[in-house]
């Protein structure tokens, strides 16, 4: 099922000198949709830098799906707003897409935010006081859209994700999940071909989430890339491939098994 | 795009309509304090340039010089060196528009029970004309009235209603130093002079019957004093000069001798009076312009306020690729459409203030399109400059930080 982007065969890391290794997963056939090499950040504190990420190396390549999990404080958040270009690293490289984001100026990390990256939060965040369609429109309006295609590619992306009759309701009016769902639509209404999920299912019961899993299933099956970030073994199970932080570090990075359940 | 956003400006206003209205009010009261202000400002100057011309514009006072009787000399006016003759060869000048020669005083008058002491000026008919002066009922003296010096009189104002109360004075007869007077005609209502007199408290009669008849003088068809009005204030230097020179000739003054004469020119005290007014117009801009100040910090501060609470909605715009100058301007945006509405809903109640007080009390009020226009600017600038900072701190958050922001 992993296939030839995610061998059977690699091994589990445990420690820094997998950077080749990680490099070696990933230069097989295509282009990486992410490529992430020797990568640091680390925040200034009065106490002097404090070190998050120690030389992450990941690949991912396109249509994957990698669940990001660690405990908390393990570096795991800060890695994926790096992922999502909202952070910048403090040394290593990171490429989206092809493209190196260090050398990018800031319209033009909103440009990949906007085209390429699509992003679902845990806590929702939709716009409170403006409708679910306007809600879903809204990365096409500083894409320049015109109004009535918005309209229209914000409906058709609120059906895909089975909320077409909401479409002029305000988000309180409608469930988490529902919600969510929502949030999804309009990480997709641009089309992007990676999605960064940071615990999508982190507010909603057990079976909700898994109503939202499944719609992340569907769309990877569609060929979207997806990264997500859980600490829920069984939301986990999902994807294909698990990466593990702990300590700012990667410590595990391997397909998913039955034997990833107790970790 | 810009559609967009002005929709999104619209509802993120309706979101809180009090606050809004809150700041607007301040925007309003700037706007309309500026526009009344200026309103009655330029009203005050306007009263006082009225008050000049009711003096009568672009006006000459010759008076005839003063003697000296044994070390003592009698001060302007004491000799009688100034004549009709001579008043009559200044009408002739050019740029001269009217001449009225003036014998001043004061008489006590008497109306059957009623007696009154009022200024009392024997001039010519022309006199109306250099003092731009009506005559609202009767009719004025003429100059067959001059020639025959009959006893007739113009009653001002407040001499009318000292000797006559509620009657009208028009054909009845006044006792003049014991000589009876027809009273011909009352003269408009002129109010005060800029020195503060009553100048309707003011009897006019011909100059001959004045000279003849109520004062005596020994020199007859000399008088004290020679209004003159030029025809434009651009003509008044050129007036002047001719005149000083005509009546040099005319009096035989040798080179290095001193006039015989005094010439005053009313334009002098009148420039002052009107800097008077437009300073005062100044004053009152300047503290209406201090609530406008006040109005764009409201807005400032408010805006600082939108920004911190809508942290979170910046942070997740910036993540659906919202770029810094798209977020600058929805901020922008907001702020000036609360400054340009808040400002029009000011200068509407600036300008009704303005008729308001016009109608209510009898202070003059001029609504000027440029002052209105210039508030107009002034404010919708206001409003740009004190948006721009808020907008700026919401455009340069870092995304993280307002992601996480609770």
């Amino acid at each position: 099922m992993e296939g030839a982007l995610s061998p059977d065969s690699l091994p589990v890391f445990t420690s820094t000198g997998s950077a080749q290794r990680a490099h070696a997963q990933a230069t097989g056939e295509s282009q990486p949709v992410i490529r992430v090499e020797g990568l640091h950040k680390s925040y200034e504190t009065p106490a002097g830098p404090f070190p998050v990420l120690k030389d992450v190396n990941l690949n991912i390549a396109p249509g994957e799906f990698v669940a990001v999990m660690g405990p908390s404080g393990s570096g795991k958040s800060t890695f994926m707003n790096i992922l999502g270009c909202l952070d910048r690293p403090s040394a290593g490289h990171y490429e989206l897409d092809g493209r190196s984001v260090a050398e990018l100026s800031k319209d033009e990390l909103a440009l990949l935010r906007n085209r390429t990256i699509g992003f679902v939060f845990q806590g929702f965040n939709l716009l409170p006081r403006m409708s679910l369609e306007d809600n879903v429109a809204l990365p096409l309006v500083y894409y320049g859209v015109k109004r009535e295609e918005r309209r229209a590619r914000a409906r058709e992306m609120l059906q895909k994700v089975g909320l077409g009759n909401y479409a002029k309701s305000p988000p309180n009016r409608i469930s988490g999940g529902q919600q969510q769902r929502v949030a999804i639509a309009r990480a997709l209404v641009n089309q992007p071909r990676l999605i960064l999920a940071d615990e999508p299912t982190g507010k909603l019961d057990s079976h909700t989430g898994e109503e939202i899993m499944a719609l992340f299933d569907e769309l990877n099956r569609e060929g979207i890339t997806i990264v997500l970030v859980t600490h829920e073994a069984d939301i986990a199970r999902h994807a294909r491939r698990q990466v593990r932080f702990l300590d700012g570090r990667i410590v595990h990075d391997g397909p998913t098994g039955h034997h990833e359940e107790s970790a | 795009m810009l559609y967009a956003m002005l929709g999104e400006a619209w509802h993120a206003m309706g979101a809180n309509r009090l606050r809004t209205f809150l700041t607007m009010l301040g925007m309003v009261i700037g706007v309309g304090a500026v526009v009344l202000m200026m309103a009655v400002g330029q009203g005050a100057q306007y009263a006082v340039s009225q008050s000049i011309s009711s003096m009568g514009s672009n006006l000459f006072i010759l008076i005839s010089g003063s003697t000296t009787s044994g070390g003592v000399r009698s001060g302007s006016g004491g000799a009688p060196t100034l004549t009709v003759a001579d008043a009559d060869a200044i009408a002739e000048l050019p740029g001269v528009q009217a001449v009225a020669p003036v014998h001043p005083g004061s008489t006590q008058m008497v109306y059957g029970p009623n007696n009154w002491s009022a200024s009392t000026y024997g001039t010519t008919p022309d006199y109306l004309n250099v003092r731009s002066w009506a005559v609202v009922s009767g009719y004025p003296f003429s100059d067959s009235d001059l020639r025959s010096a009959t006893r007739v009189a113009l009653i001002g104002k407040t001499a009318a209603k000292n000797l006559f109360g509620d009657e009208d004075p028009v054909g009845k007869t006044i006792r003049v130093r014991q000589s009876p007077f027809v009273i011909l005609g009352v003269l408009a209502a002129k109010g005060q002079s800029l020195d503060g007199r009553d100048q309707d408290d003011t009897l006019l009669i011909p100059l001959t019957t004045a000279q003849r008849k109520v004062y005596g003088t020994p020199f007859q068809g000399s008088v004290r004093m020679v209004m003159v009005q030029a025809e434009s204030a651009s003509v008044m230097p050129m007036v002047e000069k001719s005149m000083t020179s005509l009546l040099r000739q005319r009096h035989r003054l040798r080179e290095g001798m001193d006039n015989d004469f005094f010439l005053r020119n009313l334009a002098a005290a009148a420039d002052s009076a009107a800097e008077t007014a437009r300073t005062m117009s100044l004053l009152l801009g300047a503290i209406a312009s201090v609530s406008l100040l006040v109005g764009g910090i409201g807005i400032m501060n408010i805006m600082l306020v939108s920004v911190t609470e809508r942290t979170r909605e910046i942070g997740i715009r910036l993540a659906i690729g919202s770029r810094e100058r798209d977020i600058l301007l929805q901020f922008l945006l907001e702020a000036i459409i609360i400054s340009v509405v808040g400002c029009f809903i000011g200068l509407v109640l600036g300008v009704g203030g303005a008729l308001l007080v016009n109608f209510l009390t009898e202070a003059t009020v001029v609504i000027s399109g440029s002052s209105v226009l210039v508030a107009f600017g002034v404010a919708a600038s206001v409003g740009v400059f004190f948006g721009f900072y808020p907008a700026r701190k919401a455009a340069r958050l870092d995304p993280i930080e307002a992601l996480r922001y609770q």
